[in-house]
């Protein structure tokens, strides 16, 4: 039965307007004490104009954003197998520790006698990582995995500077993640592409003949973007040192390996690892993450500040270039000394798993990716042959002459109920769908995902496109015109004009 | 484990299905030696009770800032969150949300980042503001390479009045992209003029950078530095650390500011240690597409209502790739969500009343510490925080205040740790959070320790 | 003079010395609908397959290269306020910019009509 209502809801589906359109002068969500009166020493340069805010009331506030909360899909929503991005179980236990007040409550700026505890939990954090990758250092304070990828270039950057080298150009895979490239250019470097091979991996025969002494390293991805491991990643790593460069592994497929394998042993220089990701801590609706970065003997001196080191004092904060000698740091890459809270989350889901966990998280993840795609490959098209590790890629063969596209298909899989995977990205495969399960999936809900999609897959290859083309149909809103969207970009309120 | 739903009957029957005789065999791509065979070295599994302990035991080796009075500042501070904020952006649907890819089912991400976007616009006095940075610091260097792009120029000048990890973040980004920063070293006792930095403004100049109120809580109109700087063709770019200023002083859009970035954690955010916090960017509608980061717009959907998406995503890496505005890939989501909601709350009254409070609050705490005998506080003008010159040296009497259970501010050698001409100063803030109480305990703890 | 194309889907037009630029329909229809076109300043020296301008769908951004030397006159200043008459006249309203050729013998390395139709055929 289909009807309008007079309000534009749907039953639990609220239309809601911005705040913009809902305050009264007069309301406030707060209340304040009166002010003193005491006169203003702001410089002559006090407000003399309203800043332009709606007033709203506590539980006008309360609704809206809860109204607005329901118009998104979250983890804790539904199967969310969005390659690429890991989106695991986020443990509510971790929420629960970080708003501790003895670590939500530090001033970054507090004497080092009164955040003892803070400093060691970053060390403790810190030594998991290295103990899971192998790997000698770390940095702690990149805000992200593309800070992390800053932090890791411009630490090769350094080295090579101090060797007094000249290297600027960084081969990257065609199947690289955008960051890579982008930041490669931020450290002043050029990027050479590597082709794939047509079992989506480095084309070593292609990555050998572009080795040379202007080569400032490799920029990998492992397991790579395509969900495959790069077999030949130690020959790589040989490969890249004997010419001169360094081996930077973008870490953000960890999830397939942790516990089971660990990059030291490959041969890395430098790698940052998501902690969003791997360990667990929550995607936000796009961030906060952390990205901290591991480093090899030849790196580690070039690690940003600051730091924090272990003494027979206590921890120390180190938080300028010369007071350690023979460090070299490239810098400062954040106003303080890194995302605590997200290391705080971190370590709570560490210890949860503890050494033998982790290993089972990886394990976990990869066989439920392998489990979704022998489901699958009989009836989408398989990118690559082989197993995959964490997450399964597919192309868009299977849907050709069908008049559906990807996008398409994606947009039908959110009415049943899911998430879509990664769609079009990497960007070596025609109309890629990338599906990563993770680890804290059932086999119940992998096959109901599988079901919904080979039966979408059967309605397509029946010839229903203009289903497709038109889905989804449940959702608080359809498709959205992002052509307007762009042309005349809309990117704020402002008041009607009268 | 508890957060691994598959049992032994499932793997089994999965690795039929694949047809694989075990999960090792899945990773036969490893080279030979690198599959351990054991689990690493370190401690195994726990139980949450066991976990809580652990972490609980680590908070209590801190003082926190709610368990004694507090003064500091230096770009990160303390303010009363309402307790709105955090039952929000614990809310599932937010919290374990992704980057707002698929706009059908991420309305309410995207349509708080359009009331974020608004709200940072709105105190900012600017036309548009971006979805967020990661914090204040990288908001400024991205704002100078922003600024580098727009003018085609490659070099910049920064105030001596900005915040010292401000300029080294700047000085990171810029060193390896040939842009040359030039800059005055800036001292608590030496104001700034309205053209100081003039000579050092050429043609070849993209951007002048200053803080407002600056590093040692001064404020400071820039509506002349302004006009110099586009006598010459190069953008100034305004940074600020605390957000909640503009609830009680003009805003940098007054002045003709081309770009307005700083901190936001001050609205909706703990202190955490100093992260996440969430970075603030507003510019021009001119410069809108050399902006950097996420940026959230308004459009229709096939019904025709009222929507938003991401937009102008071709200025970003996983379009442009190497040619991308900047690298970043996601914003500060969750503290974008909680200044939003904090914002809420607050409103018009609520913002603008809580900027007075703390004005206030600083107000009193610079007549009582004045009133020590070997402290002077040396600002005339301020909005939380000021610099108070003593007569021993400030790392030393931050420590004697701590042994009294006051944590009683920042050493300017703590931010300038190779400049000993700042020994003796200490920058102190006051927000809405500190009593009339912690201001007296202040005041008498510093009056021992300097006797 | 008749229309010559180049092999990144340029079209030229030359009339009294000046040459008009603009991106081939085969081109705009390969790119969607077009949002954006960042045009080049006026006085900018443009090198033959360098950067020029550049073109922004939704979801890709394209450089289009300066398909001869020269100097930019104008700049299509319509295109920012309607950058969909890329889409609606590509060859015609929707033209890029204007130049003052440095050589003008480099157009005869340019495809006339014909050869470009053969050529796009051939993609």
């Amino acid at each position: 039965m289909s009807f309008t209502t007079h309000t534009g809801n749907r039953g639990l589906v609220l239309e809601e307007k911005l705040i913009f359109e809902q305050g009264e002068a007069g309301r406030c969500g707060v209340d304040l004490p009166k002010p003193a009166g005491i006169k203003s020493r702001l410089g002559g340069l006090d407000r003399d104009s309203d800043v332009g805010l709606p007033g709203l009331s506590e539980p006008q506030v309360v609704r809206h954003f809860t109204r607005l909360s329901q118009k998104n899909f979250g983890i804790d929503s539904g199967f969310f197998p969005l390659g690429s991005c890991t989106m695991k179980h986020n443990p509510r236990l971790n929420e629960k520790v970080a708003r501790f007040s003895g670590l939500a409550d530090l001033h970054p700026m507090q004497p080092e006698s009164t955040v003892q505890g803070a400093l060691e939990l970053i060390d403790q954090c810190a030594h998991w990582l290295l103990v899971l990758t192998g790997m000698p250092a770390i940095a702690m304070s990149p805000a992200s995995g593309a800070q992390g990828e800053l932090c890791g270039m411009m630490a090769i950057r350094a080295a090579l500077d101090a060797r007094g080298e000249n290297r600027r150009r960084v081969l990257v895979p065609e199947s690289a993640h955008g960051t890579n490239p982008a930041t490669a250019a931020a450290c002043g470097f050029t990027v050479d592409m590597i082709p794939a091979t047509e079992e989506g991996r480095v084309d070593l025969a292609a990555f050998e003949a572009k080795l040379g002494d202007d080569v400032a390293g490799i920029m990998l991805t492992n397991p790579n973007t395509c969900g495959l491991f790069e077999r030949d990643v130690r020959k790589i790593a040989d490969l890249v040192h004997a010419a001169g460069g360094y081996f930077y592994c973008d870490g953000a497929n960890f999830n397939a390996i942790v516990g089971r394998v660990r990059p030291a042993d490959l041969g890395i220089d430098a790698m940052h690892i998501n902690l969003h990701k791997t360990f667990s801590t929550p995607h936000g609706g796009g961030g906060p993450g952390s990205g901290p970065v591991v480093f090899s003997d030849a790196l580690a001196p070039f690690a940003p500040i600051p730091y924090v080191v272990k003494t027979t004092d206590g921890f120390k904060l180190v938080e300028t270039a010369d007071e350690k000698d023979g460090t070299k740091p490239f810098g400062r890459l954040k106003g303080f000394h890194g995302q605590m809270g997200m290391f705080i989350r971190a370590l709570a889901y560490m210890k949860s798993h503890g050494a033998d966990g982790l290993r089972q998280v990886s394990g976990d993840a990869v066989l439920n990716a392998n489990y979704l795609l022998a489901r699958l490959k009989d009836k989408l098209s398989v990118a690559f042959p082989g197993y995959c590790m964490h997450e399964a890629l597919f192309d868009d063969r299977f849907l050709k002459d069908t008049g559906v596209s990807t996008l398409d298909l994606a947009k039908a899989i959110i009415d049943e109920g899911f998430h879509p995977m990664t769609m079009y990205f990497p960007l070596v495969v025609h109309g890629a769908l990338l599906i990563e399960p993770t680890e804290t999936e059932t086999k119940e809900s992998i096959d109901q995902f599988c079901d919904a999609v080979l039966s979408l897959v059967a309605k397509a290859q029946a010839g229903d496109a203009e289903f497709f083309k038109n889905a989804p149909y449940l959702t608080p809103r359809r498709r959205l015109d992002e052509t307007a969207a762009a042309r005349k970009p809309v990117l704020r309120w402002m008041p009607e004009t009268v | 484990m508890r957060y691994l739903p598959l049992t032994r009957a499932d793997r089994a029957s999965m690795l039929e299905t694949i047809g694989a005789p075990s999960v090792d065999a899945l990773y036969s791509d490893v080279p030979d030696g690198a599959l351990l065979s054991d689990p690493v070295d370190l401690p195994h599994h726990l139980g949450e009770l066991q976990v809580e302990r652990e972490m609980a035991k680590l908070a209590a080796k801190n003082i926190g800032t709610v368990s004694v009075p507090s003064f500091l500042g230096a770009g990160a501070y303390s303010h009363h969150v309402p307790a709105t904020v955090d039952y929000i952006i614990q809310r599932g649907e937010f919290l374990t949300a992704y980057t707002p890819y698929q706009p059908e089912i991420a309305q309410g991400t995207l349509q708080y980042l359009f009331e974020f976007q608004t709200q940072v616009a709105s105190i900012t006095g600017m036309d548009v503001a971006n979805a967020s940075m990661w914090d204040g610091a990288t908001s400024c260097a991205e704002a100078v390479l922003m600024a580098c792009r727009a003018t085609r120029r490659k070099k910049a000048v920064l105030s001596g009045g900005l915040h010292p990890h401000y300029r080294e973040v700047t000085e990171t980004y810029c060193q390896y992209s040939d842009t040359k920063v030039a800059g005055r070293d800036g001292h608590p006792e030496k104001q700034a003029t309205a053209n100081e930095l003039d000579d050092l403004i050429d043609d070849q100049t993209a951007c002048v950078v200053v803080q407002y109120p600056d590093v040692f809580g001064r404020i400071q109109d820039h509506t002349k530095l302004a006009d110099a700087c586009h006598a010459k063709g190069a953008l100034l770019i305004v940074v600020f650390t605390e957000a909640m200023a503009f609830g009680a002083v003009k805003s940098p859009g007054s002045f003709g500011a081309d770009i307005v970035c700083g901190e936001g954690q001050s609205i909706g955010n703990n202190l955490n240690y100093g992260g996440p916090y969430v970075g603030l960017f507003a510019t021009t509608s001119k410069l809108v597409r050399q902006m950097p980061g996420r940026l959230c717009g308004e459009t229709v959907d096939q019904d025709g209502k009222r929507g938003f998406v991401l937009t102008l995503s071709t200025r970003e890496q996983h379009i442009r790739r190497e040619k991308a505005t900047s690298n970043i890939c996601t914003n500060s989501g969750l503290c974008s969500l909680a200044f939003t909601v904090h914002m809420s709350l607050l409103g018009e009254d609520g913002y603008r009343g809580v900027a007075t409070l703390n004005h206030e609050t600083a107000c009193k705490t610079a007549d009582a510490i004045d009133a020590v005998a070997g402290a002077e506080v040396l600002n005339d003008s301020f909005f939380n925080e000021f610099t108070v010159k003593l007569s021993k040296p400030a790392a030393e009497v931050v420590e004697a205040l701590v042994a009294k259970g006051v944590l009683g501010g920042v050493p300017l050698s703590r931010l300038y740790p190779n400049r000993d001409d700042l020994d003796h100063y200490l920058l102190v803030a006051a927000t809405e959070t500190n009593t009339d109480e912690d201001i007296a305990d202040f005041a008498s703890a510093l009056k021992e320790v300097l006797a | 003079m008749a229309k010559k194309f180049s092999q990144e889907h340029e079209w030229v037009e030359l009339e009294d010395g000046i040459a008009t630029v603009g991106i081939t329909d085969y081109a705009q229809q390969s790119l969607g609908d077009i949002v954006y076109v960042e045009l080049p300043e006026v006085g900018k020296k443009l090198v033959k397959d360098g950067d020029a301008a550049v073109v922004e769908s939704v979801k890709a951004a394209s450089d289009v290269y300066a398909p001869l030397d020269g100097v930019v006159v104008e700049a299509n200043e319509d295109l920012d306020v309607n950058p969909a008459l890329v889409n609606e006249s590509a060859e015609t309203d929707g033209w890029f910019f204007r130049m003052e050729l440095s050589d003008a013998s480099q157009l005869d390395e340019l495809m006339d009509e014909a050869a470009y139709k053969d050529f796009v055929e051939g993609l």
